[in-house]
């Protein structure tokens, strides 16, 4: 990749975060407050310290997983939207797993991991076999497995799953053999993040190198050329989605094992929706979607400290958040929209492309 | 009659990236002829065209309309000026009738409400005068091509065209329908309007139009009575200097022995699920080329795709005596069997892909482009330079998103591609749409080859020419039945236009 490739790809991401925290700066100065003081106060309780880093990366480890998540679905041309609910399912397979059976930690650990991913994968299916076999949409579909999600957790966790001890709609604690421990003690980095790594450069290595991500990205890109080719396009939607789906199962399952050590209700603050601009800012990379998610994790972690320190509420980074997917949408819009000039952005859907393309002398 | 030209542009000049489409361009024609504007594929008359009806903003130049300059702002600009185009794509809304889509846009309103009575009368006079013949009252979903056609035709004629311009008007059409179009034509024509043809093919511009300008690669070249040429200088203008199409090498008759490809009672649905093939049967042999004949929408393009598994399809189809029709496409391709898309641009490649993934596409799988699930971007590469070497296509780079190649580059990489694979079967569909001459006779000796190496080769097309020129036998296809199956030697013209129109041989 040559220089001026890379200041194109990250053009794009670097002038949305220039927006919006530009943005941000106005509304913080029309309430009176100093933005430049508020922004320096996020920096610094996000990065400030050794505590402050690890902090950051223990938010940012399951914006990572299901960023990436959402960002192999778009690969293949789906919009899995519902890495929240995955994530949920995800997480509670690992937390049961993790207080019911009693094991050595060797088999413990990794088997907690593959119910998160197991379910976070099952989730997924259902909506990649509706798509697949009767062509229904997956952002429908995942949005209402979402709702699914939410309410049968939440059913499990106040009756069949509850800790009898307490009031609290949660499950038991899970043993001590099926937790992560710390990787570094400072801010609780726990070896979640090892995770969280190994899975973008799998990512990557499967979308640079792979037959399996040749193909999910053929699917992606133009479906007819990819079934002329003789790849199996229904099954490449089922396997992107349930690849999707366990990213994000992973990522429920790790937040429970690496911080929580127990399923609790609405214990996601919404990680598997702020993936969805995670993914979109990072251009649905490897490594973009990593540093997206640190930035995301960042941001999270740094409001906080910032309405502790000045006088700005908490609140201006949802703003900031919120530019910042309007700026990664327009990309993304312009992509789908035909007629529109189409860029080299990986993994948008340029079926609609080829047919301008033809049409154009 | 009026003197001064219906249409003269001057030194119109128009680029794209990469490509100047138009350069220093000068056109004029009269009121009350017919004028042909012939050249190649990308010679730029449509260019040319598009630019006179405002789809266009033209780089320099000027446009005269009977003497007067106007700056095109646009069609609604154009259409007022009494311009009308129909283009090679129809632009029509499939379920409305007939008369809805003339009038769409321009209704006759009476109390604020679209006046069907007034409008139809309007329209039912205009087809009078020219003899044109449509049922107004058809949905547009339902009419054939050539119906279709006389829509777009009436259209411009509501909106009181005076100057009508058609972008490859018979392309689509019969022998017979393309008569009956130039009667129409001439009959304007004569009424004093000034229809400017887009085409290529000559022997309709030498028994139709009045006068010729030839356009290569972006200029005109020449401006002629058509009285006082023919067609072999017209050809010679048309492609320079370079060398007419030869003419196919003589082969011997289709060999004997068992058929590599036996096709048994097979019917396919179609989009709307009706049976766009009706249990036909034949046979294709190994040497042979079979080509299918017929007009667009007669069941080709099922046909094609059931052959290759990309379409559910009931009967019986025996390659190599086993039947094939449960299996999926990639056991199909595996098992020998190469297609040549209709639209390669969207069924043949990727187009976000860079050249040398669509090298490999479909052949991705195994050795030597992959071991173990993982891609060799090395022997990737090799091949695609190999296949750029081979079959001329022009890219800059194997880097290079394939959207960026032109038409015919894509289809050589298409057919390349299909051709490396060594196809016991090669089911090829318009294989040279939109390709220029040079481009097109690269990829029929590109046909020729893999026939003479022992593959079958079943050729759909709509270009008779082509037809004539490459196939050992003809099967013309009409509402997805066999309307007649005809060796070389008796296939003309006039049998397979009567064929095509469904007359049973």
């Amino acid at each position: 990749m040559r220089i001026s490739q890379i200041v194109g790809t990250a053009g794009v991401p670097v002038a949305a975060l220039g927006a919006a925290f530009g943005a941000a700066a106005i509304v913080v100065l029309v309430s009176g407050g100093s933005p430049m003081e508020s922004f320096a106060a996020m920096f610094s309780s996000a990065f400030g310290s050794g505590t402050a880093v690890g902090e950051t990366l223990v938010k940012s480890i399951p914006l990572m997983l299901t960023g990436l998540a959402v960002a192999l679905g778009l690969r293949a041309g789906l919009f899995n939207i519902g890495a929240e609910g995955q994530l949920l399912v995800g997480a509670l397979a690992a937390a049961w797993v993790g207080f019911a059976l009693d094991l050595p930690a060797v088999i413990h650990i990794p088997l907690c991991l593959a119910a998160g991913v197991a379910g976070g994968a099952l989730w997924a299916f259902l909506p990649g076999l509706l798509k697949a076999k009767r062509g229904v949409h997956e952002v429908i579909t995942t949005i209402m497995l979402n709702h699914v999600a939410f309410y049968l957790t939440h059913f499990l966790v106040t009756t069949r799953l509850k800790d009898v001890h307490t009031m609290a709609p949660q499950t038991p604690e899970m043993h001590a053999t099926a937790r992560l421990g710390w990787l570094i003690e400072a801010g609780g980095l726990h070896w979640g993040i090892l995770v969280a790594a190994l899975c973008v450069v799998a990512f990557a290595f499967l979308m640079a190198r792979s037959v399996i991500g040749f193909e999910l990205k053929a699917v992606g890109f133009s479906p007819d050329a990819a079934r002329t080719a003789g790849i199996n396009v229904s099954g490449m939607i089922v396997l992107a989605m349930v690849l999707s789906g366990a990213l994000a199962g992973a990522a429920g399952a790790v937040e429970v094992m690496g911080v929580h050590h127990k399923f609790y209700d609405q214990f996601s603050p919404g990680y598997g929706f702020d993936s969805i601009a995670v993914a979109l800012l990072g251009n649905n990379t490897a490594v973009g979607t990593a540093l997206a998610a640190v930035l995301f994790g960042a941001l999270r972690n740094g409001a906080l400290g910032m309405q502790l320190a000045t006088d700005t509420p908490k609140e201006i980074v949802t703003l900031i958040q919120a530019i910042v997917i309007v700026f990664a949408g327009m990309r993304f819009l312009k992509n789908r929209v035909p007629g529109t000039r189409g860029s080299r952005d990986p993994g948008l859907r340029a079926d609609t492309q080829g047919r301008a393309d033809a049409a154009n002398p | 009659m009026d003197v001064t030209p219906a249409v003269e542009m001057r030194q119109i000049t128009k680029g794209f990236p990469g490509v100047l489409a138009n350069d220093r361009i000068d056109f004029s024609a009269n009121w009350g002829e017919m004028h042909a504007l012939i050249g190649e594929n990308g010679a730029g008359k449509t260019t040319l065209m598009n630019i006179l009806y405002g789809l266009h903003r033209p780089d320099a130049g000027e446009t005269l309309l009977s003497g007067r300059a106007v700056k095109a702002l646009g069609p609604r600009h154009a259409i007022a000026c009494g311009i009308g185009m129909v283009h090679q794509h129809f632009m029509l809304v499939p379920a409305f009738s007939a008369l809805e889509n003339v009038i769409l846009g321009a209704e006759p309103v009476r109390f604020g409400q679209t006046d069907y009575r007034r409008a139809e009368e309007r329209v039912r006079a205009i087809c009078e005068r020219f003899g044109l013949q449509v049922d107004l009252h058809a949905k547009v979903a339902d009419l054939s091509v050539s119906a279709q056609q006389k829509v777009e035709i009436l259209k411009a004629l509501y909106r009181e065209a005076r100057i009508l311009i058609l972008d490859e008007p018979t392309s689509v059409l019969t022998p017979q329908e393309c008569d009956s179009l130039f009667a129409m034509l001439r009959e304007m024509a004569r009424s004093g309007m000034c229809i400017i043809l887009i085409t290529h093919k000559l022997r309709e511009v030498m028994a139709n139009s009045d006068r010729v300008t030839v356009l290569r690669q972006g200029r005109a070249i020449a401006g002629l009575e058509t009285n006082s040429t023919t067609a072999e200088e017209l050809a010679r203008l048309m492609v320079g200097e370079r060398e007419l199409v030869r003419p196919p090498e003589e082969r011997e008759a289709s060999p004997a022995g068992p058929p590599l490809l036996a096709v048994i009672n097979l019917s396919v649905p179609g989009d709307r699920g009706l049976r766009a093939v009706d249990s036909i049967s034949f046979q294709v042999h190994a040497g042979e080329i079979l080509g299918v004949a017929g007009v667009d929408g007669n069941g080709q393009r099922e046909l094609a795709e059931a052959l290759v598994g990309l379409r559910r399809a009931a009967g019986n189809v025996e390659f190599e005596g086993r039947n094939i029709l449960r299996m999926s496409v990639r056991r199909r391709l595996d098992a020998g069997i190469a297609y040549v898309p209709e639209d390669s641009g969207r069924y043949g490649l990727v187009s976000s892909y860079s050249v040398e993934e669509n090298a490999i596409l479909g052949a991705h799988r195994g050795s030597p482009f992959a071991r173990w699930g993982i891609l060799d971007r090395h022997a990737a590469r090799r091949h695609a330079l190999n296949l750029i070497e081979r079959v001329g296509v022009r890219a800059a780079e194997t880097r290079m998103p394939a959207r960026f190649l032109s038409g015919g580059n894509r289809q050589k990489l298409v057919l390349g591609r299909a051709l490396y694979r060594k196809p016991k079967l090669l089911v090829a569909s318009q294989p040279t749409r939109g390709l220029d001459v040079g481009a097109a006779q690269d990829v029929h000796l590109g046909l020729l080859e893999a026939c003479a190496r022992g593959g079958g080769i079943l050729l759909i097309s709509y270009d008779l020419d082509e037809i004539f020129s490459l196939a050992d036998r003809v099967m013309v296809m009409f509402q997805g039945r066999i309307a007649g199956m005809v060796g070389r030697a008796e296939a003309d013209r006039e049998t397979i236009g009567a064929l095509m129109l469904g007359a049973r041989s």
